[in-house]
């Protein structure tokens, strides 16, 4: 692999190992008690991102951005609860969306519903069984909900703001 | 059928190996950060339930990447004795203001939208927080 093609992510990684390969040399007591809470996270959460990896899949599989455009045409109150349910099963980073919610503006689309779909963009159901690891079930439940609620309340406020008919 | 689900299955690993640097360091990082950093660090800097949200907020906001990362950091710190409310406002912050992506999105979406909606996403995380904590102690 050339350096030159490294992205700030692997750079970043090869920081943080190259400190722990410094204190191997300068404080090795320090590096073998870091080095040990390193391993009991990644043993902990291992079989938890193969489940992540089966959701990503199945997500991927049904909820394409296609399918997803297509749906957000819907009318009324539905209107909404489409844009939350696209919210929460759309992937990718964020900006590959930004485009096609610019267009989908321009095809009436206002901003309090580009509000609700970004904010629903935050509840990730593949990620969900790391969140319970960490979490617990009552707390992702609850969460998840009052996001959902707070994204329609603040589709609602940006609308008002941006004086939205 | 069958090759849509293979690249379903492909997206996903390559997606996954495209975050795997990042978790990794972000798992070293924060092993040593937390080996390093006395307990009563945290102690002191969360130490006002008042303000707890707010600097969780804060922090979320600045930060961007892979939730995958916010909910490892989240889940640590939480281990090491912050409050719920802090870690909630910091992950709810993470995922849903993007200091970092702003100037995209006010390129494409608009200005005032951009700006508008990543304050109202902002105070949003304090209250979130401070409700889902709320009912959590009362369903407790």
């Amino acid at each position: 692999m050339n350096l030159k093609n490294l992205s700030g992510k692997w750079y970043f990684l090869l920081i943080v190992i190259l400190i722990y390969v410094v204190l191997f040399f300068c404080n090795y007591n320090l590096f073998l008690s870091a080095g040990n809470f390193f391993f009991n996270i990644l043993k902990k959460i291992i079989p938890v991102f193969i489940l992540v990896f089966v959701l990503m899949s199945l997500t991927n599989y049904f909820f394409t951005p296609k399918f997803i455009s297509k749906h957000l045409k819907e009318k009324g109150i539905m209107k909404w609860v489409f844009v939350v349910i696209a919210g929460i099963i759309s992937t990718g980073a964020i900006y590959m969306w930004y485009p096609l919610l610019a267009d989908l503006k321009d095809r009436g689309l206002n901003y309090g519903l580009i509000t609700c779909f970004l904010y629903n963009r935050a509840i990730k159901i593949p990620l969900v069984p790391l969140m319970i690891f960490y979490f617990s079930l009552k707390y992702v439940l609850f969460l998840t909900l009052l996001m959902v609620l707070m994204s329609v309340v603040q589709g609602i406020i940006i609308n008002e703001l941006m004086e939205v008919k | 059928m069958k090759e849509n689900f293979l690249e379903s299955v492909f997206k996903s690993a390559k997606s996954l190996y495209n975050t795997l640097p990042l978790i990794l360091g972000t798992i070293l990082f924060v092993s040593l950060i937390l080996v390093i950093i006395p307990n009563s660090f945290y102690v002191n800097v969360f130490r006002n339930s008042f303000l707890d949200p707010l600097i969780g907020s804060l922090i979320g906001s600045i930060s961007a990447g892979n939730p995958i990362t916010s909910y490892i950091i989240g889940g640590e710190l939480l281990e090491q004795g912050i409050s719920l409310v802090a870690v909630t406002a910091f992950i709810v912050a993470w995922v849903t203001v993007g200091i970092i992506q702003l100037p995209a999105e006010a390129m494409i979406l608009g200005r005032k939208f951009a700006i508008l909606r990543n304050l109202n996403a902002f105070i949003f995380s304090v209250i979130v927080a401070i409700l889902t904590v709320l009912f959590l102690g009362v369903l407790a």
